[in-house]
């Protein structure tokens, strides 16, 4: 036996395909994903310098950012629509598959990866895209990359890549009744700050870790990158392995069993030492609702907005405060809302609308709000609708809408307005990010469809406890 | 090809916020162009202009004392969010050849790289001081790539880190892509084990 490694050290190792002191490691990468508007430049770069996609099989593409989700037959933005068709005439002319606006495989890239079984433990999978690091959940090595590098992907199917630094995430103990994933990774953020993991490839580890289904996992990878992290894994079990068993691009039979046995050896190897550690105890973690224009700003449902005299920097806290509207020392609980969105690459998989729907079936969305639902795939659509999740949904007063991005980023219609305030299943609560002045508070599926109903945040724990 | 930089000189900008996230670089609404120029009328937009499409007066590159600026000094975790190249192509396009913060995104730091513009990293105390410094206006530094330091005109000079291959491929303009190809052969081989493994 070797010396103990990490999961980090053992997927980055099998990838090096050239090494040399003083520089970074270039990489091998197994699954590139494009989507419409990282992309383009990227193929204009591949045109003008006369070169090609290297390996055309190991990318695949979706619509997402952009796309309206509803009345999708007519696009009534010409520089999306111009922006989509130069995606479809990109993966024609380079040979790339597509899941095109029509098809059924479309949706969010970060949830079709994994329901396709295109996402497997021990890849390296690179996107255009922050959020890359929820296929982290599934033991893979995923991070988000800029155009220049999605260029270079192309090209040469590799990276450049300084062998990061590891950081262990160590979640301790249980995680509470009506405790979510979401509202773990926020503590988890709230705790260390936005910067714990700059430079770093987390894995989380310890017991509530490894009591999460893949889904859940996804949401907690998923938000690696709001810690600071490109990229967050967590070593591969039998939950990754039987998520896995029977998706379609997995193989079947004793070819997948060869195959789960080698994911579970990619698994960190006990004792493995990490260049930093920190500790959190899950059940320490209450209901999460952010309150500020970073995801690290947020309290748990029963706190409040901090004081300006506790403050490190006054003057930040302030501005955040009064873009949000908010008083300091405001309880979470004051808060009127008139949005709720849930969706997103976080937040929008089938056991997120599942818990959502329990809470919401039987009552109404208060008077004040819009609150919308977008399933985060066509598939997680479909599924939803022969389960009638849609229909308790829309009884309720939600719009039941396409898959895709939609308000987590409103590059779409789906935007909130000035002014406005949401609660949002999504990832981001910077200024602006769901329409310009608008305020955005993440909390988990749950956290939001009790605001929904309630028009204000409700510890979520007490809500059920009422409704049951 | 990356035009090649070796040293630059230019008006300071100081943007004393941290935490700025490429969302406010550049809003979601102006990335659906298929091209990496003419961001530059959008950089900052929210914070630049109000609803209406009028300046802030309030905002400091709206200040006239600061158009000539090139040098962006600003705060911590600068460029965090999302991982759109849109940022530095915004930053650039506006005539920002140099960034100068405490710590950036990691994303962010790699894209600038790739563009040619120089992400410096300085200490805290450092900024803040030429922070105040360039309140007027009239604050000018130097940042010497090769020799790794950043001086003012009052002679007060600072040594930054950037990794040796970073700088190399700065100071002589090199394609990424180029440079990996000359590792074809090797890419293939990789392959190819892979494909028996």
């Amino acid at each position: 036996m070797g010396k103990p490694t990490t999961i980090i050290e053992k997927v980055w190792d099998k990838h090096v395909i050239h090494q040399q002191t003083g520089r970074p490691d270039l990489l091998y990468i197994d699954l590139h994903l494009i989507h419409e508007v990282t992309s383009p430049q990227a193929f204009e770069g591949l045109r003008l310098a006369n070169r090609t996609v290297r390996r055309p099989d190991l990318t695949f593409a979706t619509v997402d950012h952009i796309i309206p989700t509803k009345n999708r037959d007519v696009i009534k933005d010409d520089i999306a629509r111009l922006q989509m068709e130069a995606l479809e005439e990109n993966c024609k002319e380079f040979n790339i598959p597509l899941a095109d606006i029509y098809h059924p495989d479309q949706g969010i890239v970060h949830i079709i990866g994994p329901e396709l079984g295109l996402t497997q433990p021990g890849m390296t999978i690179v996107c255009g895209d922050s959020h890359t690091s929820t296929h982290g959940a599934f033991g893979a090595l995923a991070f988000g990359i800029g155009t220049s590098e999605v260029e270079h992907v192309f090209a040469t199917q590799s990276l450049w890549q300084e062998r990061p630094k590891t950081l262990n995430v160590k979640v301790e103990g249980e995680l509470g009744v009506g405790i979510t994933a979401k509202d773990l990774i926020l503590a988890i953020i709230a705790k260390f700050g936005t910067q714990v993991g700059t430079g770093y490839v987390i894995e989380y580890t310890g017991e509530a870790i490894r009591n999460l289904s893949m889904e859940e996992r996804m949401t907690v990878c998923n938000m690696s990158i709001e810690a600071g992290a490109r990229a967050g894994l967590i070593s591969p079990d039998e939950t990754t392995v039987e998520y896995l068993r029977g998706k379609r691009h997995v193989p079947i039979g004793e070819e997948f069993d060869a195959l789960a046995e080698e994911w579970l050896s990619l698994a960190t190897d006990e004792g493995a030492e990490y260049d930093h550690t920190v500790t959190i105890d899950a059940s320490e973690v209450e209901p999460q609702v952010t309150w500020g224009t970073n995801p690290a700003m947020g309290a748990p449902v029963s706190g409040s907005t901090p004081s300006l005299d506790e403050a490190e920097y006054p003057e930040d806290l302030q501005r955040a405060l009064d873009y949000m509207g908010l008083e300091p020392e405001q309880p979470i609980t004051n808060i009127l809302i008139d949005h709720v969105f849930i969706g997103s690459c976080t937040n929008a998989r089938m056991s997120d609308l599942r818990r959502a729907a329990t809470l919401i079936e039987g009552q109404k969305v208060h008077e004040n709000v819009r609150a919308i639902v977008v399933p985060g795939s066509f598939n997680v659509k479909m599924i939803a609708e022969k389960e009638g999740l849609d229909q308790v949904f829309k009884d309720a007063g939600f719009e039941w809408r396409d898959a895709g991005c939609s308000m987590c980023l409103a590059m779409n219609d789906d935007i909130v307005p000035p002014g406005g305030r949401c609660a949002s299943t999504s990832n981001r609560n910077f200024e602006g990010r769901q329409g310009n002045g608008a305020r955005t508070h993440l909390v988990s599926p749950e956290m939001a469809a009790a605001a929904a109903i309630e028009g204000k945040f409700v510890d979520v724990r007490d809500y059920v406890a009422s409704v049951v | 090809m990356l035009k090649a930089i070796e040293t630059h000189t230019g008006a300071v900008l100081p943007l004393n916020r941290s935490h700025v996230d490429t969302d406010q670089i550049i809003p979601k609404q102006f990335l659906k162009s298929i091209k990496r120029t003419g961001f530059g009328q959008f950089l900052f937009y929210h914070w630049r202009f109000d609803d209406d499409g009028n300046k802030r007066s309030d905002f400091v590159l709206n200040d006239p004392k600061f158009s000539d600026a090139t040098i962006l000094l600003t705060g911590e975790n600068f460029g965090c969010g999302s991982s759109r190249e849109h940022a530095p192509w915004a930053l650039m396009d506006y005539g920002f050849k140099v960034v100068i913060a405490p710590s950036y995104a990691d994303i962010f730091y790699n894209n600038a790289l790739k563009n040619g513009m120089i992400p410096v990293i300085l200490d805290e105390s450092i900024i803040q001081d030429w922070m105040e410094k360039a309140a007027d206006g009239k604050l000018t530094l130097t940042v010497d790539l090769k020799g790794q330091h950043v001086s003012d005109h009052n002679g007060k000079q600072v040594d930054f880190d950037i990794p040796a291959y970073h700088k190399e491929k700065l100071i002589n303009g090199w394609d990424d892509i180029a440079l990996t190809l000359h590792h074809e052969d090797k890419i293939t081989q990789y392959e190819k084990q892979k494909r028996h493994a």
